[in-house]
């Protein structure tokens, strides 16, 4: 049985997204996300170090762009015009390529995105023939307006980039995922494997993280168990999980032959 | 010339020369990077034909590890 992720006409086996910042160095980089299984992964844009060393290894050695989807992001951008023009650049820098990971930044110290920016920004790009996976706040009223304004995916935090913290509010994740007619991912706060696994579980149709692989004790190894988390909270979603009662009444052992 | 390069003000001697010139110049024949000139992008199968000129504002961007 083949359970691929669609995002904007195009499949992916690995429902695992990963960043590509933070490591300590493009070796341990490209080790994490090999035991990741990730097939998407997230750029950022940045200035060119004019005048250093010509033969300097760049990131695009390690992770060629034949191997992976990249995704450009515009992590940093505090306007919807800085977003916008991030990802021109990234589609020119990256041959015409469409998808795209948009978000507007509301707060240095959060880093809670601004949707109204965000939302300006969506509308332009979508325009422009941008595919838009959208890093958005968890309010089910805005995801939905971002879908209609014709993003490919919706990607609601856990709670705060970087943080650590899993997901906060389970609740609006879940009425986001049941309104939703595009993937729902979920972006940001994801601290370990078992958070992964409940977003997964709740529906998600996927999970994008950097921090929790990055900053672990082990990168290679946490992106090995978030890769099975990931894997596992999707099979459960699919099995479909029993339900929740406060007392059993029917015992897994039968209740006749009893020895008496 | 003086051109402002990443946001960094740089002379040159000649009064001007092409995009493709200046990547040269600059050590990054070959390098995967993206060039917006005074607010446009100048796409790369225009780097020959771009002339640039005294007073010049350019970005040149490459891909770096994000989350």
């Amino acid at each position: 049985m083949s359970d691929l992720l669609k995002i904007a006409d195009k499949t992916y086996s690995s429902r695992l997204l990963v960043g590509t910042g933070k490591y300590k160095n493009f070796t341990e980089t490209r080790a994490a996300i090999d035991a990741s299984g990730a097939e998407i992964v997230t750029v950022a844009i940045r200035r060119t170090n004019i005048g250093q060393t010509a033969g300097e290894p760049s990131l695009l050695d390690f992770l060629p762009p034949e191997e992976f989807t990249y995704l450009p992001n515009t992590a940093g951008c505090y306007s919807a015009d800085d977003a916008v023009r991030t990802l021109r650049l990234a589609r020119e820098l990256l041959d015409g390529h469409k998808l795209v990971k948009l978000e507007v930044l509301g707060d240095p110290n959060t880093l809670y995105p601004n949707m109204i920016e965000t939302i300006a920004a969506a509308k332009t790009l979508v325009k422009e023939g941008f595919d838009v996976m959208v890093y958005c706040s968890d309010d089910p009223i805005i995801a939905k307006q971002l879908e209609e304004i014709g993003c490919c995916a919706v990607m609601p935090l856990a709670s705060l980039i970087g943080s650590g913290m899993g997901i906060l509010n389970p609740w609006n994740l879940q009425i986001i995922i049941e309104n939703a007619k595009i993937p729902v991912l979920v972006d940001a706060g994801v601290g370990t494997a078992s958070d992964a696994a409940i977003a997964m579980e709740l529906g998600c149709q996927g999970v994008l993280m950097n921090t929790a692989i990055a900053a672990a004790g082990n990168p290679v190894l946490m992106a090995g168990a978030m890769k099975k988390a990931v894997e596992a909270g999707r099979d459960a979603y699919l099995a479909g999980r029993m339900p929740k009662k406060l007392y059993s009444a029917s015992p897994s052992s039968p209740s006749t032959g009893l020895i008496t | 010339m003086q051109l402002t390069i990443n946001g960094k003000p740089r002379s040159f001697d000649a009064a001007s020369f092409s995009v493709a010139h200046l990547v040269n110049t600059l050590e990054l024949t070959g390098k995967r990077l993206a060039i917006e000139r005074n607010g446009e992008i100048v796409p790369r199968s225009q780097f020959e034909a771009t002339q640039l000129l005294d007073g010049d504002k350019l970005e040149i961007v490459g891909a770096v590890g994000g989350g």
